[in-house]
């Protein structure tokens, strides 16, 4: 039997495969090293730590963080943003964000909406545009944290992040920005950005394994978050209060020490291959997929058409055919993965006005190549013309 | 045996013991990591030990960068092994 074609356009939501020195990071700490971090004073236990230390030390410096000791690892980016949404606000607060974000964000703010939060979302354009003005007319008083997705997940839009970041530090609220979709593809400079909280995860452009992710937390803002988690840290042992110093505050617990190797290794591929070379390879490919799917009739691109304003994930809809029988099509007849529906986030459909059918999503990924592109248009187009 | 004078520096954390040892790495400083005594603190975590002449040189590489929860001379009343 001839083998079926495999394509793989799903890195959005992680990406595969990984580079080999991931999987081999994995298994060599697990065979070799992988005691409890930092828990205990013999060898194991300090090359267990001292891995950990140097993620905390590569993730710092792709991200321009100067102190490594201010990043927190999680188990995803949903950890880090509901340490900061429920860490941060109370009744009476007013926190700001965008009609693109993701569950990640929407529905910790929903609930933070019960417990007395109020909360304004900013429009976008129908191609996911926000303008950061609008993010500066709706801080009030009370505004006390701007939540922002550095770019959708649906539509690929980037946001002004530096923009809104120089609105956010000139009023003093801090700037939470959820990096899922951008970490590892789109430079991010804390520093130059604006950005106090930076929310990250490691199973996508940073190549990592699944269950890893952070949060970087701005000098002096620990003061007003409040961990969500509490327990045994390795330090400040003798006392029954969770400690107040960075990172300890919030990594209580036994850390998934197999997996951060693993981010170790993932942050190491992306710094030796360099964030721009990967985004110019991932936007080739991009406008490639883009310019083909226009050229299908019955065919609608979603999201800017400048690829400065977007990043390599392309939602598209086809005119007569449910976005889950397209996915489903190209699965099973071409071999090719990809996604459909809402992915997560039906604020940023609905701002498309691709609710709630939702679109079918291709997003790609360092390891795809021009071929990969060229069989999915091709796969679409039959598709298309055969419905 | 030697009875070397030797000073430990104390940090709040496993992460911050390891930041301080990465700058000392960095700047030639020799150390070793050792468990902290257990007259200085119950906390079960390691510690960093230096000679007591390069005390000094590796409290102001660490200045500004990683705190320094407490610097403690080690008993020499008690050889250790050099």
């Amino acid at each position: 039997m001839e083998e079926k074609l495999r394509i793989y356009l799903d890195n959005a939501a992680s990406t595969w495969p990984k580079p080999e020195c991931v999987p081999r990071a994995v298994e060599h700490i697990i065979r070799e090293a992988a005691a409890n971090p930092g828990r205990s004073g013999h060898t194991l236990s300090i090359e267990a730590a001292r891995v950990i230390a140097e993620a905390r030390r590569q993730t710092a410096a792709l991200f321009g963080i100067s102190d490594p000791l201010r990043l927190v690892f999680t188990g995803n980016a949903t950890g880090a943003l509901n340490i900061v949404i429920q860490g941060m606000l109370g009744p009476g607060d007013h926190v700001i964000t965008s009609a693109m974000e993701h569950n990640s964000v929407m529905r910790p703010l929903r609930a933070m909406e019960l417990r007395g939060v109020e909360v304004s979302v900013v429009a976008c354009s129908a191609d996911g545009t926000l303008d950061p003005d609008d993010v500066g007319k709706a801080i009030r008083r009370q505004t006390a944290l701007v939540v922002l997705t550095h770019a959708s997940n649906v539509s690929g839009t980037v946001m002004p992040v530096s923009q809104v970041g120089a609105i956010t530090s000139e009023r003093g609220i801090p700037l939470c920005v959820d990096a899922s979709q951008t970490a590892g593809c789109l430079p991010i400079d804390v520093g130059r950005d604006g950005i106090d909280l930076l929310a990250f995860t490691g199973h996508k452009s940073l190549y990592g394994p699944q269950g890893t992710g952070g949060l970087y937390v701005r000098e002096g803002l620990e003061a007003r978050i409040s961990p969500l988690a509490m327990g045994g840290t390795g330090s400040a042992s003798e006392r029954e209060e969770q400690p107040l110093f960075m990172p300890d505050k919030y990594e209580s617990g036994t850390p998934n020490t197999p997996g951060i190797a693993g981010l170790l290794a993932g942050i190491d591929f992306v710094a030796s291959q360099g964030v721009e070379r990967i985004r110019e390879h991932e936007m080739t490919l991009a406008r490639r997929l883009m310019e083909g799917l226009a050229a299908i009739e019955g065919i609608r691109v979603i999201g800017p058409r400048d690829p400065y304003h977007r990043i390599a994930v392309v939602s598209f809809t086809l005119e007569g055919v449910e976005p889950s029988e397209v996915a489903f099509r190209l699965d099973d007849e071409f071999g090719i993965m990809i996604r459909s529906g809402l992915h997560c986030a039906p604020s940023a459909h609905r701002a498309l006005g691709t609710f709630p059918q939702g679109t079918v999503r291709a997003s790609i990924g360092f390891f795809n190549t021009a071929r990969d592109i060229d069989e999915t248009i091709d796969a679409v187009a039959s598709i298309a013309y055969n419905r | 045996m030697s009875t070397v004078e030797r000073w430990v520096l104390v940090f709040e954390s496993v992460s911050a013991t390891l930041a301080a040892e990465q700058a000392l790495k960095e700047k030639g400083i020799p150390y070793k990591l050792v468990p902290i005594p257990r007259h200085i603190s119950s906390d079960c975590g390691v510690c960093i030990r230096v000679d007591a002449h390069q005390r000094a040189l590796a409290e102001e590489v660490l200045a500004g960068r990683v705190r320094v929860a407490g610097v403690h001379r080690l008993p020499d009343s008690r050889p250790r092994p050099s």
